[in-house]
Parts: structure tokens; C-alpha cells; sequence
């Protein structure tokens, strides 16, 4: 099937070509560049080119694929690096050099090696929707191969070394199952049912952890204007969160940043499993000179991959760096097709859009019976810094937990710039009863006297700026001290040494310390010691 | 492929510095076009949008005198591309690529697309090895690393001119790299809707630069359309010498509100919806088509480092430039009109000044071991001491206690001697030296 362009717009085409269907796949021009069906009219169909234009002529051929935008799932996608539409970066670069030239949509979108199949049924089995037939091993981690559709009786089952794109299973009614499968980015996967979420996710940053606990299968954003440390934030959680697999997004931010996150990444291990970070890691990258239009796709090639491994019985974590860029770019492709503008230039359809991509976050039965999670944290980056813009706020309708950057912490370079007062988690009781069990009984009381004295502490605060901390009483002063403590040595945490992660016992014995300092320092104070000795008495354990 | 150059003359319209087009054949999109007014002269123009067979053109340079009859549009079948060479060194042009300096033009060794590629990010080397810029906030505190894009955030009357001149001339590579550094290097300027007697500034810079330049000439009279095409012609030119002859680039690109305002002005004449105060809605994906153009490749020499002067309309660090800006660069220098009415130089407001990519660029081998905690430590006691002057300013200084006192006058020891240098260089020995001994004076811990 093949049409012809009859305009260009910014990232958009016009094309003559009858046959199409909506959201298909079609390639744009003689290089053959990666466009998706947005909208059918009676003489011509628009197109959402996910490459840059510039040099598309009028009359160029078009060619309707009959697929939509897919993903392709299967063994080898671990320690990859791909841009929004799924192309493995490593390879580009092999084959065109260090500038990404436009038109290379058909290339195979991974390596096709030869796999390790071992089959854990037998022909004659019968096996239900869902259910795996064997496992290829993919570093350490086992990949389940199901049987994707209704139930069936296995004809025949191959075993070890298998080409990649070859069946490893038959059933009896001809099915063939194959290591690999295109699964269209846009729609979510199947599961049997959702689960509440209730198990703790740690992410190895105390602030998080202690005060606004983050649980598997939920999802949380953190929004800040510039230079409230998003993006080293997220970093940080990608490296010590304590899931099976991460799939990190860089969707329109920094080059240079995702060089240095990637060489890092490369150099270190994930501190549960001891094992290379990258080896759980999947890397999706669209800096913000990359095409608008795929850096929209991003976000779904993203959330696809993960559910990929969430059905594998795994816990994923995706994290997105950063929303906004997202609805930016979904706002540029609607003005490009001329929508009706609602809040700020965003389309109407925005919060609906992001209803639906945070409705896949979860923890699920699969399938297969399998028990996995999806846990969605994405950084927002309003404009000006003004937290009432729409995405914010459409953020804010369907997300868990919402830990806000302030950019008066960061010019004091206190990092992570979480906002101890505004930010919030509704999986705070389940999370912390939870917690209550797994690391100290005390855990939930050290928070709530935490966060007793932090309040405290704000109310001195305006006192004092009346007064002078000189005019404060002795007890308020020593209050003041504590916070100084539970402020620098707990809730800051420099991401750039080792106390960059913090297990929750860590974590406990910390802030316990703290505590305990001020308490038997209050109680000194109360039976008349001077403040000064108090301050000076060393602190029960040095402080790290 | 087409085989011959077509010629129109069949226009629809004429608005302001965009003409419509009608019966055109395979036109391209971004496809550069020669514009021959009716009494002969000629100017360039490029192809924005196209629909069936109407064509829509920017024209670049003045449309003043185009006529509906006579004109002639004529397609050449290229996208837009910038001639490259050695050559081009310690050469001004203007906004255009037309030589400014009375010489003639010179011959092309090789063209490029003035859009340039992306960068693939698995290409990117990580930037890491620190420039000397001589002024201490920067060095010291907010340290620029070779493949950076760092900005300066100017409101009006401020230095930032003379701070963007002092870098221009002193900059060199850091300590690390031996005293031959500033050999390798290059700076092409790019000025945007310059004044005249900020053009005669900038021009006395450039002679004083001891290395060499390349020069892209604006001025505020010059056609708006060009301030969109200059940074790019700039950078393309900045990636030939940096990734094809191995030459560390520092491009300096002022002022780019100017840039923002063309490209307003252009995206309203084209009629497109406003997004926040008449911006267009894609200005973000525009930045970045030019800052992300920083940077460095694996296994190549070279670097784009890239340096843009921002002036904050109405001081205004939230208004959509520097906003958009901060959110793709990697760091800002915010400069301070306080500090400046108290004859401090450069007016560099360290608390909100970021540079992101310091952490790799500072420490043992690259500038020196107590950098970071002498930076970490200025920062902290810093911050307080600020934080006291609100209070001051309520109480008195009598009212302030003896400790926040202190504080309070290390606050304005630091912006006397740290902050203010004059116009004197300062090498980065000299800058943590100075701050370690300010520290110590006020009996300040390095954490």
C-alpha cells in the first residue's frame, strides 16, 4: 500500500493513502522515516512523524504498515539503552556514527542472537493462558516463556540452543510460541486481577522512607523547578531502590546528564543483589533535541517494557524524567494538528491521557498466577516553579505519594530538596505497619515525634525571626539544636559518597540516635544543666 | 532528487516577512529558496509549511519593497546549510554568513546542515575536565567543565557583557591539563540584536582574545529573522572544528531573550496558537535544538562548551526564557542587582547559581583535592549568614545575637573578597586559597 505526502507541518504530514487505520504505523518518505495515524479525514490521513521533517518533500512516498506502534518483548532487553521508539542506541551508533541520522525506522530493533531454551513442560501437557512452557536464562535473571491467548495442549517443545526467531513451542491447534512478540505500546497488558499495594518499596533515601513511605505497585511524582535536584534524585532511586528490574525513561532532558548516568550506572552494582546495576536496568532515552513526536511515544514504549517484566512475576520500578516533557510534547504535536486548546495550550485531553498511563501502575496477579508490581515515579518540572499548572495538578488527582522540591532547600544545598511539610503519601499507615514489623516496632513513634519536633520547630522558627535564636528559651533552643541534627545528618543525604544509600536499619539507627540525643539532653536540661554543656556533651554515638 | 532549479512567481499573499506561494511543485520542507524582488536584488528564504501546493516562506532579511506581480520565488532543492572551513577562523560575519570584515568570502572545505543531528547519548563522553573562566564564583563555586552549556541570567543594566568579555579573554583549560591549554581553543561569538555600542565593545574583546575566534555579527537594525539563523550557523561551525579539527569551542551566544523575541515575533506572524506570554508552545524543543548541541563525543578531541546570556525580562527568573533555559542547561549564573548597586564585580548571586556538571569536574588531578569541601563550606555559612539579614533587618544589629553576628559579617567578608574581584584574573589556586583563608579567619570548619 503505498500514497503519496500532500503536506507537511512541523512534525505532522498530510498523506494521500486510503486503507489506513487509526494509530497505524507508516513509513514516511523515500528514507522511510517512523510515522503514526493520528487522525482520518474523507481525502487524507495526518500523520505524527517521530522524526525530524526537515528535508521531507511533497509527493514523497508513504507506506501504510497495517501494525500499529509496537514493542517488541522478549529475552536481551536487560542492560539496554533504546531512544523512544525502541531503537537500540549502541547499534546507531555503530552504524551511523555519533549523530543520530533520520530514517533508519525499519532497522531490527535488537540483536536477534541465539537463545538458551529449557523447556519445564512436555508435549501432551495442556497448558492454560499464561502459563510458561520453559525459561531462557538472561544473565541471572530467568525469562518465562508463556503461552500468550486461551488455553492449549503442547504438540511439540524444543530444547537449548534455539535462533532466536524460531518457535520453541507448537501447541496442537498449530499456535506457535516464540521467544519474542510485538505488543502495541498504547494498550496495556493483561493481567487476572489488581491487588492493593501494601508492601513497602525501599528507595534507599531516608527522607522517602522515614516520612513518606513509597509502596510497590503505587506511584508518586516529585515536582521542583530547576536546580532542585529531579533528575539526581531519580538517579539515586534507579541505583538503590530495592525492585528486580528499572526502566528509566529520559524523556526530553539533558544529553550530557544521561552520559553521566550511564557511566555510572555501567561502574556500579545494585546494592541487593550484588550484581552489576545495569544488568537490571533498561535505559529509554529521548534528550530534548530528539524529536518531539517520539519523545511522546517514550513514555509508552517505557510503561510497555515494564509490564513486560511485571508479568515475568517481577517488581518494577519505572521512573520518568520528566513528565512535563512529556505533555510539552503531546501539546506541540496538538497544536501542530490544530485541537482546540484548554488549560495553558494543553490539549483537553491531557488528565485523561495521564489517568490512563497511571492506571498501569499496580501490583497484579498475572496471568500465570504470578505475583508482580509496577511502581510508577516520575519527575515534573512545573514552569516558573508554580505547582499550580496542570500537569502538577493532573498529576496530583492520580497519584500516591507526592514529594515536593523546594527550591529554598536546594540554594541552601540541602538535597534531596524534599519538602518535609507539604510533600505527602497515602500508603503511609499500610507502608508503616508494614515497617513496624520488618525493621523496629518503634519505627512508626520515631516518625510521629519526628515529625512533632520538625513542626515545633517551624513555629520556633517564626519566633526567632522576631526575637533572635538568643531570645528563645533554653528547651526551645536544644529543640532547635535537634532539628539542626535531624535536618543535616538525616533528612540530607549527598548523593555523592557513600551515605547516597540507607537501608531501613540504617536508616532506624540514625534517626534513633538523634532522638534519643535530645531526649536525654532535654532531660539534663530539665534538672537544671546549662545549655551550653548540654550542647557540648558528645552525642551519644558520633555522627556519621 | 530534482533535476533543475524551479522559479515561481505565482504568490498568494504577502504578510510582514512570510509569503504564500501557490502552484508549486515538490517543494521541501525547510528547503532554502532565492526571493528576486522586482528591482533585482535578492534574498534568501526558507520553506516553513506546506499544503498541497500552496507553500509557505520565511523570508530572511527585509521584505520591504516585494510586490505581488514581478517577484520571483526560486526553489534550489537544499535544506538550509552553512559552509565550513579553517579558514573561517578569526573571521566576522553576520547573521547571514556574509563577511563583515571587508575581506572576501572564503571557499568551503565541506557544508552541513545548519539544523544539525541530535547527538546519539551513548556517543556523549561525559564532561569532566574543568575551564578556567578567572572569576572565583565560577571557578571556585560553580565551576564550568568542557561540553557544558552554563548560562548567564542578566537582568537589564547589569555586567553581564563584561562578565561574558572576561570569559571570552581569559578563559582557558583547567590546572590539570599543563599551561598549553588555551592554544586548542576557540571562541565563536555569536551576538543577537547587539546595540551599536555594545558591538564596539565586544569588537575590542575580540581583538584583546589571544587565541581564535569566529564572530557572528547581529545587530539590533538587522533583520529579525536572521537572530534564528546565527547561533545556529555558530554552533554548526563550533561541531566542524570541535569534532572534525579536535578544537576546544567555547560558543558565547548574546543575548538570547533576543533569540526568543524573533522567534516569537516569526511564530505570531505564522499565526500559531500563543502559549505562555505569546512564546510559542514548541519554544521549549527550539532551546534545546540549540543548547543540547553542547557537549563532547567518545574517542574524539573536542568540545562545544556553550556559554548563552539570558537577560530576565523584568528581573524575572520565572519568566518563560531563563525558565525554560535553566530547565535544559546544565546549571545558571544568576547575577544580582543588589550586589551590583554595591559595587561588587562580577554581580554573581552564588545561592541560586547551579552548575550541575561541577562535581565531575572538580577534586585531585582536576582542579584540587579541598575544592569541593572549601565550595561545600563557603556555601553553607554563606546561606546562614543571608538568612540573618532578614532577621537584621527587623531587630537591628544590636538585636542580633553575638554567634549570628558573626555569621552575619562573614556573609559580607565573603561577597567583599570573594565575590568582588575587579577586574583582575583570578587562577583557581589563588580562588581556594583566598576562600580557605577567609573560612579560617572566621573560625569556619571545612565539613
Amino acid at each position: 500500500m503505498s500514497g503519496r505526502i500532500v503536506g507537511i507541518s512541523g512534525p505532522t504530514v498530510s498523506v494521500e493513502l486510503p486503507g489506513l487505520c487509526l494509530y497505524e504505523r507508516v513509513g514516511v518518505g523515500h528514507a522511510g522515516l517512523m510515522g503514526e495515524v493520528v487522525r482520518l479525514e474523507k481525502e487524507r490521513a495526518i500523520v505524527q512523524v517521530y522524526e525530524s521533517t526537515r528535508g521531507l518533500a511533497l509527493g514523497e512516498p508513504v507506506t501504510g504498515t497495517g501494525a500499529q506502534l509496537t514493542v517488541r518483548l522478549g529475552p536481551g532487553l536487560l542492560n539496554q539503552m533504546f531512544d523512544g521508539l525502541q531503537r537500540p542506541l549502541v547499534r546507531m551508533q555503530d552504524a551511523q556514527g555519533p549523530f543520530m541520522q533520520p530514517g533508519s525506522a525499519y532497522a531490527a530493533p535488537l540483536p536477534l542472537e541465539a537463545l538458551r531454551f529449557v523447556p519445564i513442560r512436555r508435549p501432551g501437557d495442556e497448558l492454560r493462558a499464561g502459563e510458561a512452557v520453559g525459561y531462557v536464562e538472561e544473565g541471572p535473571f530467568r525469562h518465562c516463556i508463556t503461552v500468550d491467548g486461551p488455553a492449549g495442549i503442547l504438540h511439540s517443545v524444543a530444547d537449548g540452543e534455539c535462533p532466536a526467531d524460531a518457535p520453541l513451542a507448537v501447541l496442537e491447534d498449530g499456535r506457535e510460541i516464540t521467544a519474542w512478540h510485538e505488543w502495541p505500546a498504547r494498550v496495556p497488558r493483561p493481567y487476572r486481577r489488581k491487588l492493593a499495594a501494601l508492601e513497602p518499596l525501599v528507595t534507599g533515601q531516608r527522607c522517602i522512607d522515614f516520612l513518606f513511605p513509597l509502596a510497590r505497585g503505587g506511584s508518586a511524582i516529585f515536582p521542583g523547578g530547576f536546580g532542585t535536584g529531579k533528575t539526581l534524585l531519580e538517579q539515586s532511586i534507579a541505583k538503590f531502590a530495592d525492585v528486580d528490574i528499572v526502566v528509566y525513561v529520559g524523556c526530553g532532558e539533558r544529553g550530557n546528564e544521561m552520559a553521566e548516568m550511564l557511566d555510572d550506572f555501567a561502574a556500579l552494582e545494585d546494592p541487593w543483589s550484588k550484581r552489576p546495576l545495569m544488568s537490571r536496568t533498561l535505559v529509554v532515552v529521548n534528550t530534548s533535541n530528539m524529536p518531539v513526536a517520539a519523545r511522546e511515544a517514550s513514555i509508552y514504549t517505557a510503561v510497555t517494557l515494564a509490564e513486560y517484566y511485571r508479568d515475568q512475576g517481577c517488581h518494577v520500578l519505572l521512573l520518568a524524567d520528566s513528565l512535563s516533557r512529556w505533555a510539552e510534547a503531546l501539546r506541540e504535536i496538538s497544536s501542530a494538528l490544530e485541537e482546540m486548546p484548554g488549560e495553558e495550550g494543553y490539549p483537553t485531553y491531557l488528565a485523561s491521557r495521564m489517568a490512563g498511563f497511571f492506571a498501569r501502575a499496580g501490583v497484579v496477579e498475572t496471568l500465570g498466577g504470578a505475583i508482580g508490581s509496577l511502581t510508577v515515579l516520575l519527575s515534573v518540572s512545573p514552569p516558573g516553579g508554580d505547582f499550580t499548572e496542570p500537569v502538577t495538578q493532573a498529576c496530583l488527582r492520580n497519584t500516591g505519594a507526592f514529594f515536593m522540591l523546594d527550591t529554598a532547600l536546594a540554594h541552601r544545598r540541602h538535597f534531596p530538596a524534599i519538602h518535609w511539610f507539604q510533600s505527602y503519601s497515602l500508603y503511609e499507615t499500610e507502608v508503616a505497619a508494614q515497617l513496624d514489623r520488618q525493621v523496629a516496632p518503634d519505627w512508626s513513634a520515631l516518625r510521629n515525634e519526628t515529625r512533632a519536633l520538625l513542626q515545633r520547630e517551624e513555629r520556633l522558627r517564626e519566633v526567632a525571626e522576631i526575637v533572635g535564636t538568643e531570645g528563645l528559651q533554653d528547651a526551645d533552643r536544644l529543640l532547635m539544636r535537634a532539628t539542626e541534627r535531624i535536618r543535616r545528618e538525616f533528612l540530607a543525604q549527598n548523593a555523592y559518597t557513600e551515605d547516597a544509600f540507607s537501608t531501613p536499619a540504617q536508616t532506624h539507627a540514625r534517626i534513633r540516635e538523634i532522638l534519643e540525643w535530645h531526649r536525654e539532653a532535654a532531660a539534663r536540661l530539665a534538672k537544671g544543666g546549662r545549655l551550653e554543656d548540654v550542647l557540648a556533651a558528645p552525642p551519644a554515638l558520633p555522627p556519621a | 532528487m530534482r533535476l533543475s532549479r524551479h522559479s515561481y512567481s505565482s504568490l498568494r499573499s504577502i504578510q510582514g516577512p512570510l509569503v504564500f506561494v501557490e502552484h508549486v511543485l515538490e517543494a521541501r520542507m525547510g528547503e532554502v529558496v532565492t526571493i528576486v524582488f522586482p528591482d533585482g536584488r535578492e534574498t534568501e528564504g526558507e520553506v516553513l509549511r506546506i499544503e498541497r501546493d500552496t507553500v509557505l516562506i520565511q523570508v530572511v532579511g527585509d521584505s520591504r519593497g516585494l510586490d505581488m506581480e514581478r517577484t520571483r520565488i526560486v526553489f534550489t532543492d537544499s535544506v538550509k546549510r552553512a559552509p565550513l572551513s579553517l579558514a573561517a577562523l578569526n573571521r566576522v560575519f553576520s547573521g547571514s554568513f556574509q563577511p563583515l570584515d571587508g575581506l572576501p568570502m572564503f571557499v568551503p572545505e565541506a557544508w552541513a546542515p545548519v539544523a544539525g543531528q541530535p547527538m546519539n547519548p551513548v556517543a556523549r563522553a561525559r564532561p569532566q575536565e574543568m575551564i578556567e573562566t578567572g572569576f572565583s564564583t565560577i571557578d571556585g563555586l560553580n565551576t564550568l567543565v568542557k561540553g557544558q552549556k552554563l548560562p548567564i541570567f542578566s537582568c537589564a543594566g547589569l555586567p553581564a557583557r563584561e562578565i561574558a568579555a572576561g570569559i571570552l579573554e581569559h578563559a582557558r583549560a583547567g590546572p590539570g591539563e599543563g599551561a598549553g591549554g588555551a592554544a586548542a581553543s576557540v571562541v565563536v561569538f555569536v551576538a543577537l540584536g547587539l546595540a551599536q555600542h555594545d558591538y564596539a565593545y565586544y569588537r575590542q574583546t575580540l581583538e584583546r582574545v589571544r587565541g581564535e575566534f569566529v564572530a557572528f555579527i547581529n545587530l539590533a537594525k538587522d533583520p529579525v529573522v536572521e537572530r534564528l539563523l546565527a547561533p545556529r550557523f555558530g554552533l554548526t561551525v563550533a561541531e566542524y572544528l570541535a569534532f572534525e579539527h579536535g578544537r576546544d569551542v567555547l560558543v558565547v551566544i548574546t543575548d538570547m531573550t533576543n533569540y526568543c523575541d524573533a522567534l516569537r515575533e516569526v511564530s505570531t506572524a505564522r499565526e500559531e496558537l500563543p502559549g505562555r506570554r505569546g512564546y510559542p508552545g514548541y519554544l521549549y524543543s527550539d532551546l534545546a535544538s540549540l543548547y543540547e548541541r553542547a557537549g563532547r563525543i567518545k574517542q574524539r578531541l573536542g568540545s562545544v562548551t556553550l556559554l548563552p546570556v539570558v537577560t530576565m525580562p523584568e528581573d524575572d527568573i520565572t519568566h518563560p526564557i531563563p525558565d525554560l533555559t535553566g530547565y535544559i542547561t546544565e546549571g545558571q549564573l544568576v547575577l544580582s542587582r543588589e550586589l551590583h548597586q554595591r559595587g561588587i564585580f562580577p554581580p554573581v548571586d552564588v545561592l541560586p547559581s547551579l552548575s550541575r556538571l561541577m562535581q565531575q569536574g572538580i577534586g585531585p588531578g582536576r582542579s584540587r583535592k579541598d575544592h569541593r569541601a572549601i565550595a561545600n563550606a563557603l556555601y553553607v555559612h554563606y546561606a546562614e549568614g543571608r538568612d540573618l539579614r532578614r532577621l537584621e533587618a527587623i531587630v537591628g544589629r544590636e538585636g542580633v545575637g553575638e554567634r549570628d553576628r558573626h555569621m552575619l559579617d562573614f556573609a559580607e567578608a565573603f561577597e567583599r573578597e570573594i565575590v568582588h574581584q575587579g577586574g583582575a584574573r583570578r587562577g583557581i589556586g589563588e580562588t581556594l586559597d583566598l576562600s580557605s583563608a577567609l573560612l579560617a579567619r572566621f573560625g569556619l570548619r571545612q565539613p
